[in-house]
């Protein structure tokens, strides 16, 4: 039997907009670009709505409904939601048509999609929390299984979030972790007693994610049947087949005009052709199969780049220099009890701020010019360090009012 | 492929006083060492020994150095000429205009071209262009004519020697190919000298050394009560924004007091520049050590802890890959050819003196913004190299000689 596990990120930071030197101490809005830039957040919102939400979940609930046996699992991150609440309720509303199916998973993760958990385990708790309260509040649903900013994952997080009562979580299906084994089984990450691992498989997730579009892939074009024949192919040497990807993929990375959404809309179809598939949600996957072996991963690794690690994060000395001062920050500020400044700092700590610093222009360089609204890597890091000079001002003059 | 290049020059490090030395000098080793034959031509001044030449290129076994008396030297205005030709005794007056020396220049290569066995004429910039296009009417063999600069970016804006621009147009419609040093360049080429723009080829400049050995800090003492260094290497020309340097010296000094603004340099505007300093109150922040080179040069952009180049139009702008690899970081005006080449470095309008505060100031704040610029532009000046503006070369005469 080979179960597709479909799982979509969706994501939108609040990005900094533009914010200099002579700021500093004059201007504590520092999300609310409204020019025509790449750092307007609300125009950004508007544009990957109109190409990629609303037509994709109109795909998707289509066959929700046609297909009772089709099933997906989506992470919401809450930093994306509150946003939607702000600029686009109504593409919240086919997000809940979606939930209201019964045929769709929410995951939990960080509401700030932050590193948190690498630089205050405290914190990371606060966050995880208060994703599940959003989500309750927004879905009246309560997730049961985790997946962590970016797929970050070690045993550490495991464990972590087993204390935390998941069922299970995700993380990449990466070479050096999978070693001679495949992704296409359930796994136990080492040092846990019940919680369980789904892995990328990594190969036909980006199949769909990247190459569906590529003239000069040998297997373009993609198409529903051919992809199924590959899902059949898992059979007897696996259990799942599981597609990871970004949401954008459909009609944002992959453009309406490669045929993205038709091939969505043909797939179930083609899939179910064959009685030995079906579709699982995370948690039905977890639950359902039995666990093929365990995975030990000591040091963290993500589904980023080529090499799989925190470089894209945390590779240059601006990028460390960012993340330590902001969680420099992190004691006096919740000290504030001020919600603005709290939720600031927050916002600071969505971990696209640090991606925007990335400096590895040699392999997947392209990729991340092209996802950052600045000029450059220091462009980003010198607005990042001005807005937390302000915030460090802004934190000082409460504290002393206070006193 | 034995090809022999028939090169027109007119200066060579030591005996430079600009980027143009340096760039035909750079080029010239590359070729040779791709079993290039040049035989380059080079005015020499009077006075000055011809063996010279001969002794420093002594390694280079594919150059042969041909020496014409004259007066030339490529930045002097009109004026200045008159005033050396004056100095130098007048012994070897051949005309008293700039432009009779150009002529008497061409005179001569004539001679040289039809005594010498080449296969194409390399000429450098419009004081050899007639040079070359004597060359080319005499040999009948094709013509590089390489810009290296313009009337358009000498003026700043401010008008043009309608003479001067007759010759490099000239040359550039007679020329066969047109190796343009950045797409800067190019653009003023097709644009105001109206050349076709698949006739015009960009070969960027490189550099040959991206990792210079520490010398010992020369400016120490300024530096040992915390204060900061910010470079200018140039002649101090309109062209080479020197009025924009003290503007924004002004502003930096406003928020960070302990900073020393560095002129390396000499030119027409010198005096203008130390009467608007003390206009500003701020000569006390400026240092003019005059004209350096070599290990001087060196250590002066290795004391730095940012180098600027505010240039009104700069063709290309070798000093930013100098400082880069001396390991200090730059900040290069948009309205230069060097910025298309690099990408780990600080960039803005030349006349946006905002925004260079903004970015100096967070290099100054910033220790880590400073190291990455530092360690990935080093990486990344060390795949700019002459060896790839010679290939360019080598591609343009097998095109013309193709044709």
């Amino acid at each position: 039997m080979a179960s597709v596990c479909f799982y979509f990120q969706v994501h939108q930071p609040r990005r900094v907009k533009k914010y200099r030197v002579f700021d500093i101490g004059n201007d504590p809005h520092y999300f609310n670009d409204e020019g025509d830039n790449k750092t307007n957040n609300k125009k950004i919102i508007d544009k990957v709505a109109e190409k990629c939400y609303l037509p994709a979940n109109k795909v998707i609930l289509e066959l929700l409904q046609k297909y009772p046996k089709f099933k997906v699992t989506y992470s919401l991150s809450g930093i994306f939601l509150e946003q939607l609440e702000e600029y686009a309720p109504h593409v919240l509303d086919s997000f809940r048509e979606l939930v209201k199916t019964g045929q769709v998973e929410l995951l939990n993760e960080t509401y700030y999609h932050s590193l948190s958990y690498l630089y205050s385990p405290a914190e990371f708790r606060r966050q995880v929390r208060m994703h599940r309260k959003k989500i309750l509040d927004l879905f009246d649903y309560e997730p049961e299984s985790f997946r962590h900013t970016e797929l970050i994952y070690n045993n550490n997080l495991a464990k972590e979030i087993e204390d935390l009562g998941f069922q299970a979580i995700l993380a990449e299906g990466a070479d050096h972790i999978l070693g001679w084994r495949n992704p296409n089984f359930v796994y136990k990450p080492k040092g846990v007693s019940n919680l369980k691992l789904l892995l990328k498989n990594y190969k036909m997730s980006d199949d769909v994610a990247f190459r569906f579009s590529e003239k000069s892939w040998s297997e373009w074009p993609l198409t529903a049947p051919k992809f199924s024949q590959w899902v059949n192919a898992v059979n007897g040497n696996g259990n799942l087949v599981n597609l990871f990807m970004d949401y954008e993929t459909f009609g944002e990375h992959q453009w309406s005009d490669t045929g993205i959404f038709d091939f969505l809309r043909a797939l179930p179809e083609e899939v179910l052709k064959n009685p030995d598939n079906d579709f699982v949600t995370v948690t039905e996957a977890a639950r359902r199969y039995p666990v093929m072996d365990e995975i030990d991963a000591p040091h963290f690794y993500s589904w980023a780049d080529t090499e799989r690690d925190l470089s894209a994060w945390l590779s240059n000395p601006m990028q460390h220099d960012a993340a330590r001062k902001l969680y420099e920050l992190e004691e006096s500020v919740l000290k504030t009890k001020d919600e603005n400044l709290i939720n600031s700092w927050r916002r600071l700590g969505t971990s696209d701020h640090l991606y925007y610093m990335c400096t590895k222009w040699w392999s997947d360089g392209d990729v991340h010019k092209y996802f950052s609204p600045y000029d450059s890597p220091y462009d980003a890091f010198i607005s990042y360090m001005n807005v937390l000079q302000d915030l460090q001002l802004r934190i000082k003059e409460k504290l002393n009012a206070d006193v | 492929m034995n090809l022999s290049v028939l090169m027109f020059g007119w200066e060579f490090p030591p005996y430079n006083s600009g980027g143009l030395g340096t760039a035909c000098e750079g080029l010239t080793r590359a070729l040779s060492d791709k079993e290039v034959k040049t035989i380059f031509v080079l005015p020499k001044k009077v006075g000055v020994n011809a063996d010279f030449v001969d002794f420093r290129f002594a390694n280079l076994q594919n150059v042969k150095f041909e020496a014409v008396p004259g007066l030339l030297y490529p930045y002097v205005t009109a004026e200045g000429y008159l005033k050396a030709l004056a100095e130098s005794g007048g012994n070897d007056i051949y005309g008293l205009s700039l432009l009779e020396e150009v002529r008497l220049y061409a005179l001569r290569a004539k001679a040289i071209a039809k005594r010498e066995k080449f296969d194409v004429i390399h000429a450098h910039d419009w004081l050899t262009y007639p040079a070359g296009m004597m060359a080319q009417e005499v040999s009948d063999k094709p013509m590089v004519a390489h810009v290296h600069a313009t009337e358009f970016d000498r003026g700043g804006g401010n008008g043009i020697n309608s003479d001067v621009y007759k010759i490099e147009k000239e040359g550039m419609e007679r020329a066969d190919k047109i190796a343009a040093v950045s797409q800067w360049t190019k653009n003023i080429v097709t644009y105001q000298y109206g050349i076709p723009a698949n006739k015009v080829h960009v070969v960027h400049n490189g550099i040959d050394v991206a990792y210079k050995p520490r010398f010992p800090d020369r400016l120490a003492k300024l530096k040992a009560d915390g204060n900061k260094i910010i470079l200018f290497v140039g002649r101090i020309t309109l062209q080479k924004g020197p009025d924009y340097f003290v503007k924004v010296a002004k502003r930096v000094l406003e928020y960070s007091p302990k900073t020393y603004f560095v002129m390396v340099g000499s030119g027409d505007m010198e005096g203008q520049v130390m009467q608007t300093a003390a206009y500003l109150g701020i000569s006390d922040r400026f240092i003019f050590p005059g004209f350096l080179r070599g290990r001087e040069l060196d250590q002066m952009y290795q004391s730095a802890d940012l180098y600027i180049l505010p240039s009104v139009s700069e063709p290309f702008g070798i000093t930013p890959l100098e400082s880069i690899a001396n390991g200090t970081p730059v900040l290069v005006s948009k309205q230069s050819g060097v910025s298309e080449v690099l990408s780990h470095a600080l960039k803005a309008d030349f006349w946006d003196i905002d925004e260079m505060t903004n970015q100096i100031l967070a290099v100054l704040n910033h220790p880590t913004l400073q190291e990455t610029l530092s360690q990935y532009g080093q990486l990344e000046v060390g795949r700019i190299t002459w060896s790839e503006a010679a290939n360019k070369c080598l591609t343009l005469y097998q095109q013309i000689l193709r044709a």
